[in-house]
């Protein structure tokens, strides 16, 4: 059992690929909880398709990937609120038509510029031939995501929960939207390369509502949502090592099996759990009563 | 604190709001002392929720200003010179939040960068809690309280922020009797202690045990004065638009009800 979990970890590419997918699982899981919340999870899915051409145009340019994609990303988001703030066309649909229009100009600038940039690469990742600046790069803006998002987290929260009393209190919603959004991009840039698109929209996805289901206060699922997105990442790399499937699919199958069993057996919001609470005891349907203890902010 | 008896908690200076065609406030003036709870009264649509947004900076006045405490709406948020809780808060119920977490967002003023609880915030919150009588909830998830117990939660956030001004808008609206009469107590006891509270109620009936003062709204200031005066027949028609009914005409309506019931007296 030992030898199964050590032996990879003998070649450089696998604890290249651990480390950057243990980084970018945890800052996309702590971000996917507010998202989730505050019904942004789209908004994952569309930056991280819009920031291509900007990839795209970096590499023809010479300039670093991620400044492409970090200014497409602003552009992605400006243009959705432009959009949806100019016109009676909805939030949902604003988001879908720039996303993929965004996208769809990477896709030709990838087929009339013929280049190293391997589309397959974009969508899925190639968590298991990282190169060592990868690594930092990943690192680096994984560990700045992390300490603002800490630092700023009972803010954030506030923004999610009531933006009236944000505003009361002196804060501007405008401003923790625009840091959250930047956030966003940041972590959506650092883990393109690394993990694909799909990767990275499951993961800004999946932890949170998957820890949603499993507790009712939010420090907990700061915690809960990046420990179980970990797990599963860490389970997907190796079971894409021993079955030579590939790493984002069998990543995003694992993160989504535990979505499934909290789907399932949540304590309280678990389907099952509800179906086995209510025959034992049906006269306490809707008790609620509260087994939780206050976590202080 | 920079209020004092010179400077009133609360200057609606000549206020006018429209919104696109519509003229939602025209030439609101209210000035309130600190220690004083006025009464907001009128309609739906006349304008007290609309005043309510002008005062928080949430409105944008088309013309006139309001002064906080002094200085700007502006300002006296950032400083937490005043605290509000609007009509119905537009929250997610089954966000991951409990009670006792709710009412620390109104201790963020008072703390630094992290927002990291000291012991006076806490001491804050569980006094708070304890006024409002949430105290053995305070551990619940927002969403399994009944509607009076989220209103008193709201409230309880506002005490806790320790604002000299309070505005809230129809704490009484969709509560029980209990938690109305808490309610009145609580907002009593503030008063006494120095705050400037605005309230808007449609429970005439009690206005003037909650009141020191009350005001007429029809999108223009139609009366200023005692609640006695602002429950004047002759005042309450031209707000309500009825006619003067001496015995009690159609009852379905709260405010023509308890208006039939002082016209009656």
């Amino acid at each position: 059992m030992i030898d199964t979990l050590i032996e990879p970890l003998q070649y450089g590419f696998m604890q290249r690929a651990l480390l950057v997918a243990v980084a970018a699982t945890i800052v996309c899981a702590l971000l996917s909880c507010w998202l989730v919340l505050i019904g942004w999870s789209l908004m994952g899915d569309a930056v991280s398709h819009a920031v291509l051409p900007g990839v795209v145009l970096a590499y023809l340019l010479g300039v670093p990937f991620a400044l492409g994609a970090l200014v497409f990303a602003g552009i992605a988001v400006a243009l959705i609120w432009l959009v949806r703030g100019t016109s009676r066309v909805k939030e949902d649909a604003t988001i879908g038509i720039v996303f993929t229009t965004l996208f769809a100009l990477g896709v030709v600038l990838i087929s009339k510029n013929p280049s190293q940039i391997d589309l397959h690469h974009v969508l899925f990742g190639n968590l298991l031939g990282l190169a060592s600046g990868d690594v930092w790069q990943v690192s680096i803006l994984a560990a700045v995501v992390l300490a603002v998002l800490v630092a700023k987290r009972r803010d954030l929260t506030l923004f999610a929960f009531d933006r009236v009393q944000a505003h009361t209190l002196g804060l501007s919603p405008a401003a923790l939207s625009a840091l959250l959004l930047s956030l966003l991009a940041v972590t959506i840039v650092s883990a393109l390369q690394a993990v694909g698109v799909i990767l990275v929209v499951a993961m800004l996805i999946i932890p949170g509502a998957t820890a949603y289901l499993l507790t009712d206060r939010m420090a907990r699922m700061l915690v809960i949502a990046p420990v179980l997105a970990v797990i599963a990442s860490v389970i997907g790399v190796y079971t894409s090592y021993y079955t030579d499937a590939a790493t984002g699919g069998v990543v995003v199958l694992a993160q989504a099996v535990v979505f499934t069993l909290a789907y399932l057996f949540a304590p309280r919001q678990g389907v099952v759990t509800r179906l086995v609470t209510r025959r034992r005891a049906p006269e306490r349907e809707t008790a609620g009563e509260p087994t939780e203890s206050v976590i202080p902010g | 604190m920079t209020s004092t008896l010179d400077t009133p908690a609360l200057f609606v200076d000549d206020v006018t709001v429209r919104y696109d065609t519509v003229l939602a406030l025209q030439n609101v003036t209210l000035k309130l002392a600190p220690g004083r709870v006025c009464g907001l009264v009128g309609t739906n649509g006349s304008g007290k929720s609309t005043l309510f947004k002008t005062i928080m900076g949430l409105v944008r006045p088309t013309s006139g200003r309001v002064t906080i405490g002094g200085t700007t709406t502006a300002v006296a948020r950032r400083r937490t010179q005043v605290a509000y809780v609007p009509q119905s808060e537009a929250v997610d119920w089954n966000f991951p939040i409990g009670v006792r977490d709710v009412v620390m967002t109104g201790r963020y003023g008072h703390q630094g960068f992290l927002r990291r609880p000291r012991p006076a915030d806490h001491d804050a919150v569980d006094a708070a809690l304890e006024r409002v009588g949430m105290t053995a909830l305070s551990g619940r998830q927002i969403g399994q309280l009944s509607g009076g117990q989220r209103k008193r939660v709201f409230v309880a956030r506002a005490i806790a922020q320790g604002s000299p001004l309070l505005l809230l808008d129809e704490p009484f609206a969709g509560v029980d009797t209990t938690t109305e009469h808490a309610l009145t107590a609580v907002i009593r006891e503030l008063a006494a202690s120095g705050h400037a509270i605005l309230v808007a109620t449609h429970d005439l009936a009690g206005l003037a045990q909650l009141c020191d003062e009350a005001l007429l709204l029809q999108r223009r200031v139609l009366v200023h004065g005692s609640p006695e005066e602002v429950l004047l027949p002759e005042n309450l028609a031209r707000a309500f638009g009825a006619p003067p009914p001496v015995n009690g005409g159609r009852t379905e309506d709260l405010a023509q009800e308890t208006y039939a019931q002082e016209a009656g007296r």
